[in-house]
């Protein structure tokens, strides 16, 4: 078990490795503005350019600034410097790793909290008029795409510019230690954009796999045994449907904990996604490369979680 | 030993299943009747799609949650099943009727050690603690014959070859001492060795706890060990019961006769090759009209797929039934000579 957990993260390591090597030859190949000009503003004289390149690192061949790259980024942690505000890199996504989390943590609640028990009941009652209301509104949100269900629900409910001014529009956030019940209700928006899709993608996979589980023999065995059918569903059933849909949830966290560029960047939420939507409107790659890593980091953490959770969640799994 | 006086433990009444489909209703049991007795064994013998397992799932109210439409009457002891609500009928099932299936290996819930499935039985029925339910368990475990049940009751399902496995489905089920137990298929999916072994267990269970069974089955030969009375069924109709003796020596409907004659016998004449019957079992959406059985019977006449005919008794001995079209001259005739 310990052997196997070392070898996932050796692994991993090196799956990053090859993740920051690819995202640093893929932003140098592709055609992007130069850093150095963007930085230097209009009517900069190329004296100036030619001075900022030399700050910025631009004057070293490419594989001289992969090395540097790849030594500061592995063996001091380093993401290297903003080519636009000469922020710390690191500084930047540890500042606003906060907003991030806390957009995920109380978007991951809503759509469990909703889409697993949707789920369920569909699953019980299919054909049922609940079923086919519930699958239906899924199938809506899970085609909506969150930029356009964001702009919506500002335009219904935000304060500022809401038909029903109810919910603290665009840019209100504040962090949680600052203030928590403005933190709390300047998410409310965000978050349940961010759970629409999900909780119905979560529905529909509850109802998917619940459904399936509820014709194994072993719930016969249990109903047989004079279970009640809440305990029937709940204890037998959901416990062996929940499984797979562990998986996907550690690898739906983990994906936006690497940030939720549409809703921030709608919302006006100063978190990883805003800025590495930011960044790339600046040609700031090592921010992009940054941001890249950091979602990068998160999958292969979640997929090793998941693997290792997986042992304690079903024990015919065994590590070999 | 039960006398005919005294009421059946387990009566069945002209009971009807049926399952909306979208092809159709099926017919799964087209109204049967048959008793068992306390401490009897009734064997249910049938091919696979001729309702004798729907119809012993029946007896537990277990088909009903799959939307089964179920006309007739289950009387247990004075009281007829198919009247109680959910929560009453909870408390019979794995109380005083308890069930084992078909594969144990899919019966057992992967995810939970086989003890705690087996206290769960346990408690579901007794107001007991934790402590004493797995005592309990590890005693079940022990009846069953599995070795240093201390320690196996921490098993997973996965860490029990398929005899265990049905040795455990076997302690959950006599985990509340049932009156009757319903063995569905209780060796099919076991190796030959553990076949023997499983029904040698049931049988001395039997005898040492003095429940009934009712071992629903394909195989004649599994009846014949361990059935008092047999009952045939054939496209979700008995078509001959009676005793087993009585059954398997002078059997009267050629169904039987197929059943029969397509297992080797090592007391009989010895054969030259195994007859299978002809065909295949019947849809119970759009059955055969008259005699369902006619389509594969090789003494059918014109008029048999008009006339259905009715179950009844012997004239020379009313506790063997049969349903059959054939004059009973006729029948003992061509049972006797040996087949074309």
């Amino acid at each position: 078990m310990t052997l196997y957990i070392i070898r996932r993260v050796l692994w991993g390591i090196l799956l990053l490795i090859l993740v920051t090597a690819l995202i640093f030859l893929l932003f140098r190949i592709l055609p992007t503005g130069d850093p150095a000009r963007l930085r230097a503003g209009h009517n900069a004289s190329p004296k100036v350019i030619a001075d900022l390149r030399v700050d910025l690192g631009l004057n070293k061949s490419l594989p001289e600034q992969f090395w540097i790259y790849m030594k500061n980024v592995f063996l001091h942690f380093n993401l290297g410097y903003s080519y636009y505000s000469s922020a710390p890199v690191r500084g930047l996504i540890a500042e606003r790793f906060g907003a991030t989390l806390s957009l995920m943590l109380g978007g991951t609640v809503i759509w469990l909290a909703v889409g697993l028990p949707v789920g369920i009941l569909s699953a019980l009652r299919r054909g049922s008029r609940l079923d086919r209301l519930s699958m239906g509104a899924a199938l809506v949100f899970v085609s909506a795409p969150e930029y356009w269900l964001g702009l919506i629900a500002l335009y219904l409910f935000a304060a500022d510019i809401g038909r029903v001014k109810i919910f603290p529009g665009a840019g209100s956030y504040v962090s949680l230690t600052s203030d928590p019940w403005k933190w709390c209700t300047s998410l409310l928006l965000p978050w349940l954009v961010l759970a629409a899709g999900s909780a119905a993608i979560y529905a529909r996979l509850m109802r998917g796999s619940l459904s399936e589980t509820m014709q194994e023999d072993y719930i016969r065995t249990a109903r047989a045994k004079g279970l009640s059918e809440r305990r029937v569903v709940l204890h037998h059933g959901v416990r062996a449907a929940i499984n797979p849909i562990l998986t996907i949830l550690a690898l739906d966290i983990a994906t936006l904990l690497g940030g939720a560029i549409l809703v921030e960047v709608v919302f006006n939420i100063q978190g990883i996604g805003d800025l590495a939507y930011t960044a790339i409107r600046h040609s700031d790659l090592l921010v992009v490369q940054g941001t890249v890593l950091l979602g990068a980091l998160f999958i292969v953490v979640a997929n090793i979680v998941v693997d290792v959770a997986y042992a304690y969640l079903d024990p015919r799994v065994r590590f070999s | 030993m039960s006398t005919v006086d005294d009421p059946p433990l387990l009566s069945v009444e002209d009971l009807r299943v049926e399952f909306p489909t979208e092809d159709g209703v099926v017919k799964a049991v087209d109204g049967i009747t048959y008793e068992v007795g306390r401490g009897r064994t009734l064997g249910v013998v049938g091919e696979s799609g001729s309702g004798k397992t729907v119809a012993a799932m029946t007896v537990l109210g277990l088909t009903r949650v799959q939307g089964a439409r179920i006309s007739g009457r289950v009387i247990f002891e004075g009281v007829d099943l198919l009247g109680l609500d959910e929560a009453a009928l909870r408390r019979i099932r794995g109380n005083e009727i308890a069930m084992i299936f078909q594969d144990p290996s899919t019966a057992l819930h992967p995810l939970y050690k086989v003890g705690a499935q087996i206290v769960e039985a346990v408690r579901a029925h007794q107001d007991v603690s934790k402590a004493q339910a797995r005592a309990r368990t590890i005693d079940l475990l022990g009846l069953v014959g599995i070795p240093d049940p201390g320690n196996r009751v921490d098993d997973y399902p996965h860490e029990f070859s398929g005899g265990m496995k049905q040795r455990a489905m076997i302690a959950m089920a006599l985990a509340n001492e049932p009156k009757l137990l319903i063995a569905d298929e209780p060796t099919t999916a076991l190796d030959v060795t553990v076949q023997a072994q499983i029904l040698a267990l049931l049988e001395r269970l039997r005898a040492e706890l003095g429940m009934a069974v009712m071992i629903v089955t394909h195989d004649l030969g599994v009846v014949a060990e361990m059935a008092d009375e047999i009952a045939v069924m054939y496209a979700g109709r008995i078509v001959e019961s009676g005793a087993a003796d009585a059954l398997l020596n002078s059997p009267e409907h050629p169904y039987t006769w197929g059943l029969l004659r397509s297992i080797p016998r090592l007391d009989g004449p010895r054969v030259e090759r195994l007859e299978p019957i002809p065909g295949s079992p019947p849809s119970l959406i759009d059955p055969p009209s008259g005699c369902h059985f006619h389509p594969r019977c090789a003494y059918a006449q014109p008029d048999h797929a008009r006339i259905d005919p009715e179950l009844r008794p012997l004239p020379d001995d009313p506790s063997h039934s049969v349903a059959c079209l054939l004059e009973p001259q006729e029948r003992r005739r061509l049972w006797k000579e040996p087949a074309s």
